[in-house]
């Protein structure tokens, strides 16, 4: 049934990488999603989940493999009049000044000089920017630069805007004042846009201005789950029902797929060889696990309180808290975390004892390593050259994934004392330099 | 109360108001138009072959020799930089044309620039019969093809190093590839291409002196200019002249550098990305006028409205609003024709070659040049090693008292850019009164330009090294050895790197005029390719040339792969600084 509030919409997006090497990777599998007029929809998911090649595809600037976009009834086939965008990385072409970055889109269309000056130093007046006009982007701070970006996207009046984590470049003072005076204009209509997609990693950021969470899955990216967030605005994100969606969202995010409660004790046998290991650094791995099972925690700690207290980033905790439940060091359910006996039993030990568990914990979860140990024990020399494990990590994982995930392993490998690793003639083996 | 009327007074306008920088502009541009006028007048007047040019060793007519000499030169660099973005640009924008224009573009690199020379001045002269314009034509030639190479690879690297998220910018919001072409791809070019111009017209000096002087199969002619001054005065053995030449050049060589690149490079720095602070550069008094003058608010008014032009000009263009969609099948099957045709052509190509060349030479022959390219080696090999084992050590020491260096560094810029072949007569008349072996005494005169790149980057890499890593060297009381070794040695390696590329690829241009050198009727010959290819070209033999031409080509192309390539992709993964 065609519904007339839906702005843009996607049906059954598929999205596939192909290069000259490989068969082609799947990105996107069969999605399925409508922005409606008046709405704010977030997009949250790990790095990798693909949301934000999804939000290019709604864009039009890349063709989706399967499936189709429609803007307004019309089917998306580059970017489309009416969509605008503003860039994590502000994209501002530095050789103009303030006033012609935001003019640039109006000088594309071909509107008059006279009038494009005019409706540009409107946006800029409108987002906070006298004074700045002739000041080159290199001369701004990053949220002067961020608010150039809104200008020159708000100047064109677009219906919809897709803002990828426009926000995750500032220090949080600058985002958190830019977010409120973004959220100023929207709900004093002061701004002609009628839909804002937005894609984030900050939960928190999310359930503050979205009316919709959508949650994307990762490998192949996928819509894992999609949260309501009736809350007025401006939202108080002290109240009760906010700390309640915010945990709702990080107990989803942090879960591993394969592990949701219930499935307690899932055995780790879940992930094969090729599975994309999180680039989880073991000093950081090492602390969080010692916050968890330090006071005040004693083992069991609330995910947003431990972001708050680690200052770590969500993104960055995804990360680590997927690593260290692969490991067995630590489970996840409901917003919370936990420590597993082996989790404490590492905290507790000393530096050796530590290697020793960690070196136990990889063999006994994390298959790659496993192999790999096999392979050097097997072996004559007791070497063998990475090249192999990467073509072997290349049957599941692009190029560029397979290098992360070996460095990850190697990495890991080496604190473990398992294996060695001599990058100038990229060999591993068992000896350790003599 | 009484009105009071006084004399009306003309209100000016402030913008209007001519200031101090307008007194300096205004007879620069003026006389500039008028030089141009009359230089470009004298190009064309009318030749027969057989006829003498006058030059003149007056030294009162030097002006005007280099004022054509650097009509010369900036011609070329017209012709450069308009060759240089349509090649690059093609070369970025289709994967088909990138597969025969990047490996072409690496092998014309490495064809020796006076090879050009001798192989197209009879096309250009039967171009334009009975007019000077021919021989001018091949001149420039020749200046263009010292140039336009590394120009066309900067701008090619630049182009396909546009990052994602302005691209992204530009299509959302609708520039079309005319406008985005303007206002991304090339802004974001300029900064490198400033640099590489400025490098590539140090380089076009040394042959736009080699080339006035043309003589190919017993024509012998000398274009008005400096080059021509200094072969008459070698060959009459005319020491003030040849001070005199040297002077003149020094003279032209700081204006250029201070009209035109000091200026450039200071504005290019608009165009950066990313803002470094060690990059800012002091703006040069020539920029400063240029901003403050009024007379040059018109010229900018203009560079607006062609800008806009332009940009309109690219709205009547078709744009492709379709995002290109993916049919495998016919693309593959362009692509398998493509490459047949690619592989044909070169197929039939090389045979051509083979059947002009060895149809007139023969096995012994080929073999003999071979020879003759190895002798060559030998000599661009050790010169290079000497030349780092003094200016390495130098370029440190004045590298490490950064202060020092700021004012070292033009001085090397300059003398990069001087032609070495002004200092030939000394050295030749050297060897000839002292009766030195020529096959060893002559070498030298192939890195004397070239030297000066080692010295740059040593200096450069030296500055970039960071002051904590020389305090911890002091702080564990590294020795000397160990510091040489361990600090600084490696520090400095991917600088050395590309100094020294840049040193051989110039050694091994230079030596068709450096294994050959004159003074009055003294003739040293070295033996060496370049001796074969400049003899051959005094000849007229052609397939000879041709042989020459493409043996030393392949002898850059293999020195290249086999050495500098590896040292160039061991420095880039294991040594550099970040």
């Amino acid at each position: 049934m065609p519904d007339d509030s839906r702005l843009i919409y996607a049906e059954q997006v598929c999205k596939t990488y192909q290069t000259a090497a490989t068969p082609g990777r799947l990105v996107l599998d069969h999605v399925d999603f409508a922005l409606r007029e008046g709405e704010i929809v977030a997009i949250l998911g790990k790095s990798g989940s693909g949301k934000s090649t999804f939000l290019r595809v709604l864009a039009g600037l890349t063709p989706p493999s399967e499936g189709r976009v429609a803007y307004r009834g019309q089917l998306v086939d580059g970017p489309a009049h009416g969509i605008a965008m503003v860039f994590q990385t502000f994209a501002l072409f530095p050789w103009l000044t303030v006033l012609g970055n935001v003019e640039l889109g109006l000088e594309a269309q071909g509107v008059p000089r006279a009038e494009r000056r005019q409706r540009a130093l409107k946006a800029i007046d409108l987002i906070g920017l006298d004074g700045f006009e002739s000041a080159y982007p290199k001369e701004l701070s990053g949220g002067m630069r961020q608010r150039v970006g809104f200008a020159r996207a708000l100047v064109v009046n677009p219906d919809v805007l897709l803002l990828d984590e426009p926000f995750s470049a500032l220090d949080v003072l600058t985002a958190e004042t830019l977010r409120g005076d973004l959220m100023d204009l929207w709900v004093e209509r002061r701004m002609p846009t009628k839909g804002i997609i937005f894609v984030s990693h900050n939960i928190e950021e999310a359930v503050e201005i979205a009316d919709r969470i959508i949650i994307f899955g990762s490998d192949p990216g996928h819509i894992r789950a999609e949260i309501a967030v009736p809350l007025p605005r401006p939202r108080d994100v002290t109240s009760p029902r906010f700390t309640q969606i915010v945990d709702e969202v990080y107990s989803i995010l942090t879960t591993v797929p394969g592990r949701e409660p219930g499935r307690r004790g899932a055995r780790p046998e879940t992930i094969g060889i090729g599975y994309r290991l999180p680039a989880a650094s073991i000093q950081q791995l090492v602390g969080l696990l010692d916050a968890i099972c330090a006071a005040p925690y004693s083992g069991r700690a609330d995910l947003p309180h431990l972001v708050e207290s680690e200052h770590i980033e969500d993104e960055a905790l995804f990360v680590l808290i997927e690593a260290l439940q692969l490991l067995g060091f630590a489970q996840v359910a409901g917003g919370d975390i936990w420590a597993t006996p082996a989790g404490r039993n590492f905290a507790e030990a000393d530096l050796q004892g530590r290697k020793q568990i960690f070196g136990d914990q990889l063999r006994g979860h994390i298959p790659l390593v496993a192999h790999i140990r096999k392979v050097l024990d097997e072996r004559p020399g007791h070497s063998a050259p990475e090249g192999r494990f990467l073509a072997e990590l290349e049957d599941h994982l692009s190029e560029e994934e397979a290098h992360e995930v070996l460095e990850t392993v190697i990495n890991w490998g080496r604190y473990a004392e398992l294996f060695a690793y001599d990058y100038d003639r990229g060999v591993l083996s068992l000896e350790n330099p003599t | 109360m009484q009105q009071r009327w006084g004399l009306p007074i003309v209100a000016w306008p402030s913008r209007l108001r001519p200031n101090y920088w307008d007194c300096i502009a205004l007879p620069l541009v003026l006389g500039t138009i008028v030089l141009i006028a009359w230089a470009g007048q004298q190009m064309s007047v009318p030749y027969h072959i057989g006829e003498q040019l006058a030059i003149s060793l007056d030294p009162l007519n030097l002006p005007e020799y280099g004022l054509r000499t650097v009509l010369r030169m900036a011609l070329a660099l017209v012709a450069s930089l308009v060759f240089s973005l349509g090649y690059a640009a093609l070369a970025a924008k289709s994967r088909r044309a990138e597969k025969v224009l990047i490996p072409v573009l690496d092998i014309l690199q490495s064809v020796p620039i006076l090879g050009f020379l001798s192989i197209t001045v009879t096309g250009f002269i039967a171009l334009f019969p009975g007019s000077l314009l021919g021989y001018e034509c091949a001149a420039i030639f020749a200046i263009f093809t010292s140039q336009a190479w590394n120009m066309t690879f900067s701008l090619y690297q630049s182009f396909l190093g546009v990052p994602q998220d302005l691209r992204e910018a530009a299509r959302m919001y609708h520039l079309s590839p005319w406008q985005s072409f303007w206002q991304l791809e090339v802004p974001f070019a300029l900064p490198q291409l400033v640099w590489n111009m400025m490098m590539s017209v140090s380089g076009g000096w040394f042959f736009v002196v080699a080339s006035e002087a043309i003589s190919v199969a017993g024509q012998d002619v000398k274009l008005p200019g400096i080059g021509s001054y200094i072969a008459l005065a070698t060959e009459q053995r005319d020491w003030t002249a040849v001070g005199y030449a040297i002077l003149a050049m020094l003279a032209f060589i700081l204006v250029y550098d201070q009209l035109l690149f000091r200026p450039l490079l200071a504005w290019g720095q608009r165009f950066k990305v990313e803002a470094i602070g060690q990059d800012e550069v002091e703006p040069p008094w020539f920029l400063i006028m240029l901003q403050r003058a009024r007379l040059f608010d018109g010229v900018r008014a203009l560079y607006d409205a062609v800008m806009s032009l332009v940009s309109s000009a690219g709205r009547a263009l078709p744009r492709p609003r379709r995002v290109a969609p993916f049919r495998m099948g016919k693309a593959r099957w362009v692509d398998v024709g493509w490459n047949a045709f690619i592989f044909t052509g070169a197929l039939y190509a090389l045979f051509e070659i083979v059947r002009f060349v060895y149809g007139e030479t023969g096995t012994r022959e080929v073999l003999q040049v071979f020879f003759l390219g190895f002798v060559t080696l030998i000599r661009v090999a050790i010169l290079i090693a000497l030349a780092a084992v003094l200016w390495v050590p130098v370029g440190v020491w004045i590298g490490l008292r950064p202060r020092l260096a700021r004012r070292v560094q033009p001085v090397v810029q300059f003398l990069a850019a001087f032609p070495a072949n002004l200092f030939f007569p000394v050295v030749v008349s050297a060897i000839v009164s002292f009766h030195l072996n020529v096959q060893i005494w002559v070498s030298p005169l192939m890195i004397l330009g070239t030297q000066w790149y080692i010295l740059f980057n040593v200096i450069a890499g030296t500055l970039a090294l960071p002051t904590d890593y020389q305090f911890v060297a002091s702080n564990l009381g590294v020795s000397r050895w160990l510091w040489w070794r361990r600090l600084v040695l490696p520090g400095i390696f991917p600088a050395f790197v590309t100094g020294a590329v840049t040193a051989s690829g110039g050694s091994w241009n230079a030596s068709i005029v450096t294994e050959v050198v004159r003074w009055g009727n003294d003739t040293l010959v070295a033996t060496g390719i370049g001796a074969y290819i400049a003899q051959q070209t005094e000849k007229g033999d052609f397939p000879r040339i041709a042989l020459g031409i493409a043996v030393l080509c392949l002898y850059v192309l293999l020195f290249n792969r086999l050495l500098w390539r590896r040292l160039y992709s061991l420095a880039e993964e294991r040594l550099r600084l970040d």
